[in-house]
């Protein structure tokens, strides 16, 4: 599997941004919650293997203290991105002495990933970015793709189950909830659109960075994370 | 530029010849050789913070300094804060120029969040962040372009005290109680004889109340002091800085000293 698609990267570029296209499409659900006081990133990560050291490959990252990133595709790439996005934050904290807005940053990181699909001597980036944060002028949120576009969201939903995702992250009235009530529906929505039948074992990931956090991008904390896990099984069996 | 051909590629001596190629023009006479005196570098501190007073008691460390950033003599800002929290376990406090220590703090802040977003759940400790202000300290001496600081490195992780001191040498020693500056001279009897032996048992208020004490006879015998300054703490609950305290003094007895103050006679 891994062979054929190194070998078929190799192909012109339409197809080479089909199988990337494809490799996200097929990666597990990230999505992310802009609300009132602040942002929750959730990912269902599928577990490969049961060797496989719980929490080990974490699909969310910190990019400075109040900015943090999900990514869905390959993971190799989504680490390249959020150091090259932890270097732009950390250029723009020596120029201008003060935390990066999540504008700057998203926007230096797009230009980035977009210098990857001009040159026949490199691939585009394999992965979707979201990328939040919370600074004194309040949350955001934005989904970088492979293309090197960027937009701004109220929610965001990358990879597999996105379509399902999206269509619940509507039904929410994002700008009213808190971050708490958003770790609940983010839960709620990842074990959602996850397929039992098809797909692996997964592993919840979460994320938030709210007043409760001092403004801080920190994993969701684990009495809060095991509480939201339950909510989201017994909300399933509801549903079915 | 020296224009002149012959005086490329030749030794700066005026009388020397090596190349014999008499007979010689008239080389312009450079008074002065622009790079004779080198890369300047800094040769004193500009604008100075005074003491910086250290102990450690039962729950942690406390550290002390005024608020004032002087001039040479001159009490230039009257607010400026010298203890900066480095991270949730450490503090630190800076004497000598204010511009370095801001320098300083910058670094600091970009290696918090470097160790902050490898998201490994480890962060740096008091002897973390002393140890590596030691090499940059050291390093920059070793330039010949050191940071005119001296700096208290104090705090409490995993149940451990710390505190130590390092300079613009990259000297740097530890000791259950430190003071820089004029400090070293007139707080370090004080501190010394209100702490050593008590490590284990002073509690916070007691060591809030010998830290007062050492700053308000600072206050009174450092021309280069202010009577405002701010207390940190770093215990089991982490780093807090106190609000501006501003020392009660009294000064009665100038009254009766002649050659101070306004006279009549």
């Amino acid at each position: 599997m891994i062979s054929l698609q190194a070998h078929t990267l190799l192909m012109v570029e339409s197809s080479r941004q089909g199988l990337l296209s494809l490799e996200i499409e097929n990666s597990g659900t990230a999505i992310g919650l802009r609300v009132k006081d602040g942002i929750v990133l959730a990912v269902e990560k599928l577990i490969h293997s049961k060797l496989l050291i719980p929490e080990a490959n974490r699909r969310i990252q910190s990019v400075d203290k109040h900015i943090g990133m999900a990514t869905a595709g390959y993971q190799a790439d989504g680490r390249i991105l959020a150091n090259r996005a932890r270097d732009e934050a950390l250029s723009y904290r020596s120029s201008n002495r003060a935390p990066p807005p999540l504008q700057d940053v998203v926007m230096r990181l797009s230009l980035y990933v977009q210098a990857y699909t001009l040159y026949s001597s490199v691939r585009p980036f394999g992965c979707s970015t979201i990328i939040g944060s919370l600074d004194s002028s309040g949350p955001a949120l934005y989904i970088v793709e492979p293309s090197g576009i960027a937009y701004g969201y109220h929610g965001a939903a990358v990879g597999k189950g996105r379509q399902l995702a999206k269509t619940e992250l509507e039904k929410l009235k994002l700008s009213e909830l808190s971050t708490r009530e958003a770790v609940i529906e983010a839960a709620r929505i990842i074990y959602l659109v996850h397929d039992d039948n098809k797909e692996k074992e997964f592993e919840l990931e979460m994320s938030w960075i709210g007043d409760e956090t001092d403004g801080i991008h920190l994993p969701v904390p684990k009495d809060l994370l095991e509480e939201a896990e339950q909510k989201a099984k017994d909300a399933l069996e509801n549903f079915e | 530029m020296d224009h002149f051909p012959t005086s490329w590629g030749r030794p700066r001596n005026e009388a020397y010849d090596a190349f014999n190629t008499y007979p010689l023009h008239q080389r312009p006479n450079h008074s002065k050789d622009v790079f004779a005196d080198g890369v300047q570098r800094t040769q004193q501190p500009i604008v100075t913070g005074t003491s910086v007073l250290a102990l450690t008691y039962k729950d942690g460390i406390m550290m002390a300094a005024d608020n004032l950033a002087s001039y040479g003599s001159l009490a230039r800002f009257k607010s400026i804060q010298r203890l900066h929290a480095v991270g949730n376990s450490t503090v630190l406090g800076a004497s000598g120029d204010m511009s370095d220590y801001q320098y300083i703090q910058t670094l600091l802040d970009e290696l918090v969040i470097d160790e902050f977003t490898a998201n490994d759940k480890h962060d740096l400790g008091p002897a973390e962040i002393h140890e590596y202000l030691s090499r940059v300290l050291y390093s920059r001496r070793s330039k010949m372009n050191p940071l005119w600081n001296s700096l208290l490195v104090g705090g409490k992780k995993n149940g451990k005290r710390f505190l130590a001191y390092v300079d613009l040498l990259g000297t740097t020693y530890s000791a259950s109680t430190i003071a820089t500056g004029y400090g070293a001279h007139i707080a370090i009897p004080l501190l010394r004889k209100a702490i050593e032996g008590r490590e284990n048992t002073l509690t916070e208020a007691e060591a809030r109340s010998i830290l007062t004490e050492a700053m308000r006879v600072l206050f009174y015998r450092d021309a280069r002091s202010l009577d405002k300054f701010q207390i940190a703490t770093v215990n089991d609950e982490g780093v807090s800085i106190s609000e501006t305290i501003t020392l009660e003094t009294a000064w009665g007895f100038a009254e009766g000293i002649r050659g101070y103050g306004a006279q009549t006679q």
